[in-house]
């Protein structure tokens, strides 16, 4: 367990070093909801191709080094209906509120936001409820 | 430039997801899980990334992006409905299926068909949030602008 601990550690400096590169570098919030949807608005063509660069980076690195590093598969629910329910919520939610866990998380309570810190206990309270009621009460993942 | 560095920090973020367990659906769940086998790792993940973005959040107070004018603003908004029901929103479905924006799309080459279910899932929800957000705001009748 303890190893696990420091893979999250040296992983999360990367995740850390990756958000302060894309602020100094292009003065961006590394907010991966806002990114990901940005693919899809055509709004200004340069930002639109900063946005599909990085999402192609984030897709591709992992493929390139999950084998070399070993890395584990994602226990992901087979239960179509559960995860394309669990999908659409945090489609729907990361967009209502602006950012996920690298936007409000990373991103904003690094910068002492309050409305980051806010919304990362409004999800982490609401994760926790929902891992309650679908994994003890009713037994879907 | 700009699309180099877009590149470089998206290719560290996906490194930094496989590296720190992220992308195990089981850490995540196992995290939110208080009741159940508690598991401390994405608590390692928030600190590790905070190191290096305080120093450059400190940074942003007296240089200027490399390749931009200034740094973006930060959002004025407060602490409204929208953050608290979307935070609430992504909460549930975060529990539910252990994935969250990012390693959804950073485990998509290597998380089998309910991975792509989720990311498509997940991209449909964000497309039809403008037309919720309208709908949910024309029956409570209270209009409201759209960011």
């Amino acid at each position: 367990m303890p190893m696990d601990w420091i893979y999250g550690l040296v992983g999360g400096v990367l995740i850390g070093c990756a958000g302060a590169f894309l602020l100094l570098g292009n003065g961006r919030v590394m907010g991966a909801s806002g990114l990901v949807f940005g693919m899809f608005k055509t709004t200004d063509r340069r930002i639109w191709i900063e946005n599909l660069a990085f999402v192609s980076a984030l897709f591709i690195a992992p493929m390139l080094f999950v084998r070399p590093l070993n890395i584990g598969p994602t226990h992901a629910s087979e239960n179509v209906i559960v995860v394309a329910i669990a999908g659409l919520a945090v489609g729907f939610g990361t967009r209502l509120a602006n950012g996920c866990t690298s936007g409000h998380g990373v991103c904003g309570i690094s910068r002492f936001s309050l409305r980051g810190i806010a919304a990362t206990m409004a999800y982490i309270l609401a994760g926790a409820v929902s891992v309650v009621v679908f994994k003890h009460f009713l037994g879907a993942i | 430039m700009r699309i180099l560095i877009s590149l470089v920090s998206g290719a560290l973020f996906g490194l930094g997801l496989i590296i720190s367990g992220m992308t195990d659906t089981k850490k995540v769940q196992g995290w939110l899980d208080i009741f159940g086998e508690w598991d401390p790792t994405l608590a390692f993940v928030m600190g590790g990334a905070m190191l290096p973005m305080v120093i450059a959040w400190k940074a942003t107070q007296v240089r200027t992006p490399l390749t931009a004018d200034k740094f973006p603003a930060a959002n004025t908004a407060g602490i409204d409905r929208d953050l608290i029901i979307g935070s609430v929103f992504f909460g549930i479905g975060w529990g539910l299926a252990g994935l969250c924006p990012g390693p959804a799309i950073a485990s998509l080459s290597f998380g089998g068909s309910s991975g792509v279910v989720f990311a498509s899932a997940m991209i449909i929800g964000m497309l039809s949030t403008r037309r919720l957000q309208t709908f949910f705001s024309k029956t409570e009748n209270t209009p409201k602008t759209l960011p």
